[in-house]
């Protein structure tokens, strides 16, 4: 963990490192499938990380390489599952098996890329939006305008975008993309906004202007800081949602084109549902299937299970042992944030607590 | 308190107001992409017309920003919304194909409300145990199905096994009736056609059945949310201490309360089930906007360029009417909620 190295005393750095080990665990103690979840995450992000540097590890066969022989009646191509082939091969003798690893590393950038920019860009209208939203200045009148503009572009389904894009600019990734960030970057505005409101009348908000500390300040340090636990919720379970969006808009035929040299698991499921009789040759969209919903699902049961504890309310409903606001760490951009805090920070978490 | 019927129109109109603007907005943004965005956009539009078509589509193109969004926001006002290549006017296709689409996403969200609130019930009552857990595993898988795989599953696998169909509105197509609404089962009832009812409702299973499912993780989380908020309160605790049945608690005192929330997200999901409906419908032949989308944007190889501009606007506009009716629910049920 960079973020650690940065902090000035060594001695704050190990306890802030056991509290936040000590949190993670229970955490995970609290609710088995947030630990599931976990888990799946970290084989998706291990797995893509292997096939974008050493794919050979895992990999057998390129994304189009025929593993059968040329001379073969076609049918034979079509091997179901064996232990050459764990998933089995498709009409044209390729590894499904490498195909749906192959993917994944795309599948998964793509699904964190695109939450990620949409947490910064949305996060930061929603900040501005909500934290000058005072009626009559200039602030107010840039709140009303981001917060309209993200009215527009909230009523737009992504999936219809993406269909429009692929009409105007034809298919590919970037379409995909486009679609999906226009659609996606509003709801951080929303969710940021909204929690800013709740947050910045707080004592504690009142109590550091009172101290002469900056505007940019206070919103950057205290206000921001509060309004990191939901965000980094819907950030994980954006993932899973934005990897499903993603794949969803290749099968429609508007993203990556399959067979071509990088799958898809969208775009596989699309050509063999269309090209081969799927009710006999199941194995065809079976791996692309349960690749993506296991993936998806990985990341929404970290998500959901993080929302349960970073919620005060539903938190203290559901176990009396969890106590902590704190995330856990396998959130890097989270524990820089929370190890980052001065003594300033901490004095407005006390004044937090005491409220 | 400002709760009278008076006071409702003004909150309405509020509302509806409000409306305009983001449909504007709407308009606009759709004229961007399909206009202003595009690459060379007269072969992609109509690659096997006539070379004086496309000479007629690129000058459209060169005319003035301005002049080229007033012409294209006068015709979608007076409902002239262009033909397709094939000869065909879009806006009656359209205006018979969203009862169809309506029909799909009420049949849906039916089953998202009796299905999924009650998990949301059971949830909160077994809040972190097992019982709770089960729900969530259950709701997340739907969150986690892409619409695709969630059809292409149950028609292709699902179907045979329970024996239900998973193509269009009827077996038998069309129905020896008049369709008057467009609603396959309702234009049966209409009729008096009582077989064709069943045959209505078979067919109406399926789609909407998926469409719910993977939609339904909204609702249970809700209800799940609000009836742990609920749970805790003092009345709810004098109910149980009068000695009414547990049941009657948690379905008839928390629930009622919990359900608010719940409603307004439900109205929120609306943009959701409609984008699911475009692969939902596809897959299941449903003659909705949602097929027509698809074809209309390239998908059956002929491209429909006014079309496509109709479905995107149609869609939106019936996201924004959602939201705008979850709105307005809310402050109807909400007692807090000021009407002026």
């Amino acid at each position: 963990m960079d973020a650690y190295a940065s902090l000035p005393a060594p001695r704050r750095l190990a306890s802030t490192a056991g509290r936040t080990l000590i949190n993670f665990y229970k955490v995970m103690r609290a609710n088995p499938l947030s630990f599931a979840g976990f888990v799946l995450v970290s084989i998706t992000l291990i797995l893509s990380a292997i096939v974008v540097i050493h794919p050979a590890l895992i990999v057998p066969y390129s994304a189009t390489q025929n593993t059968g022989v040329y001379n073969e009646p076609p049918t034979i191509l079509r091997w179901p599952p064996s232990f050459a082939h764990p998933f089995g091969t498709d009409e044209g003798g390729r590894d499904i098996y490498s195909d749906v690893l192959l993917a994944l590393p795309l599948d998964l950038g793509i699904g964190i890329g695109i939450a990620g920019i949409s947490v910064f860009l949305g996060g930061f209208l929603g900040l501005v939006a909500g934290y000058w939203d005072k009626p009559g200045t200039l602030g107010g009148a840039t709140s009303t305008v981001i917060m309209r503009v993200t009215d527009v572009f909230l009523a737009f389904p992504s999936l219809l975008l993406a269909l429009a894009l692929l009409a105007s600019i034809g298919r590919g990734v970037a379409t995909a993309f486009l679609a999906i960030f226009i659609t996606w970057w509003p709801f951080y505005v929303r969710l940021v906004r909204g929690e800013v409101l709740a947050v910045k009348h707080l004592p504690y908000v009142t109590a550091a202007r009172a101290a002469g500390v900056k505007e940019t300040r206070i919103l950057t340090r205290h206000v921001l800081r509060n309004v990191f636990d939901p965000i980094i919720v819907y950030f994980t379970l954006d993932i899973g949602t934005v990897l499903v969006t993603f794949s969803t808009i290749s099968y429609i035929g508007a993203g990556i084109l399959w067979p071509g040299p990088s799958p898809e698991w969208g775009s596989m499921m699309s050509y063999y549902q269309g090209a081969e009789p799927i009710f006999i040759y199941w194995w065809f969209i079976a791996a692309p299937a349960v690749a993506i919903f296991m993936t998806a699902l990985a990341y929404s049961l970290l998500g959901d299970g993080l929302r349960d504890v970073l919620d005060p309310r539903t938190r203290r409903a559901l176990t009396q042992s969890v106590t902590t606001s704190e995330p856990p760490p396998e959130e890097p951009a989270l524990a820089k944030a929370t190890t980052e805090t001065s003594a300033e920070a901490e004095a407005a978490e006390e004044s937090e607590m005491r409220s | 308190m400002g709760r009278n019927l008076e006071d409702l129109i003004i909150f309405i109109g509020k509302r509806f107001l409000q409306l305009l603007p983001v449909l504007l907005g709407v308009i606009v943004l759709t004229f961007l992409v399909t206009h202003v965005a595009a690459v060379d956009p007269c072969p992609r539009w109509y690659p096997k017309a006539s070379h004086n078509v496309l000479l007629a589509c690129e000058a459209q193109f060169k005319l003035p920003l301005w002049t080229q969004f007033w012409d294209y926001f006068s015709q979608l006002l007076v409902g002239n919304w262009g033909t397709s290549q094939l000869g065909t006017p879009v806006f009656p296709v359209i205006a018979a194909a969203v009862p169809a689409t309506l029909e799909l996403v009420i049949a849906s969200m039916f089953l998202m409300i009796v299905i999924g609130i009650p998990l949301g019930v059971i949830a909160a009552q077994y809040a972190g145990r097992w019982g709770d857990h089960l729900v969530r595993v259950l709701y997340l898988s739907g969150w986690s199905v892409p619409t695709y795989v969630g059809a292409v599953v149950a028609a292709v696998y699902l179907a045979p096994a329970v024996g239900l169909p998973t193509s269009g509105e009827y077996s038998v197509y069309p129905p020896p009736f008049p369709q008057v609404t467009h609603m396959s089962i309702l234009d049966a009832i209409i009729a008096g056609n009582f077989p064709y009812t069943i045959d209505a409702i078979n067919h109406l299973i399926l789609p909407a059945g998926v469409l719910a499912f993977i939609n339904m993780g909204i609702a249970t989380r809700m209800t799940r949310a609000t009836m742990l908020e609920v749970l805790p309160l003092d009345y709810v605790k004098a109910a149980r201490m009068k000695g009414l049945s547990n049941f009657i608690v948690l379905y008839k005192h928390a629930l009622r309360n919990a359900l608010i929330a719940t409603v307004t997200v439900l109205g929120l999901t609306a943009g959701g089930l409609l984008a699911g409906t475009v692969v939902i419908e596809e897959v299941f032949s449903w003659p909705g906007i949602g097929a027509y989308a698809f074809e209309a944007l390239g998908g059956a190889g002929v491209p429909n360029f006014d079309g496509a501009i109709a479905v995107v606007v149609v869609f939106s506009i019936g996201v924004v009417v959602a939201n705008l009716l979850s709105d307005i629910l809310y402050g109807i049920l909400d007692p807090r909620v000021e009407w002026r």
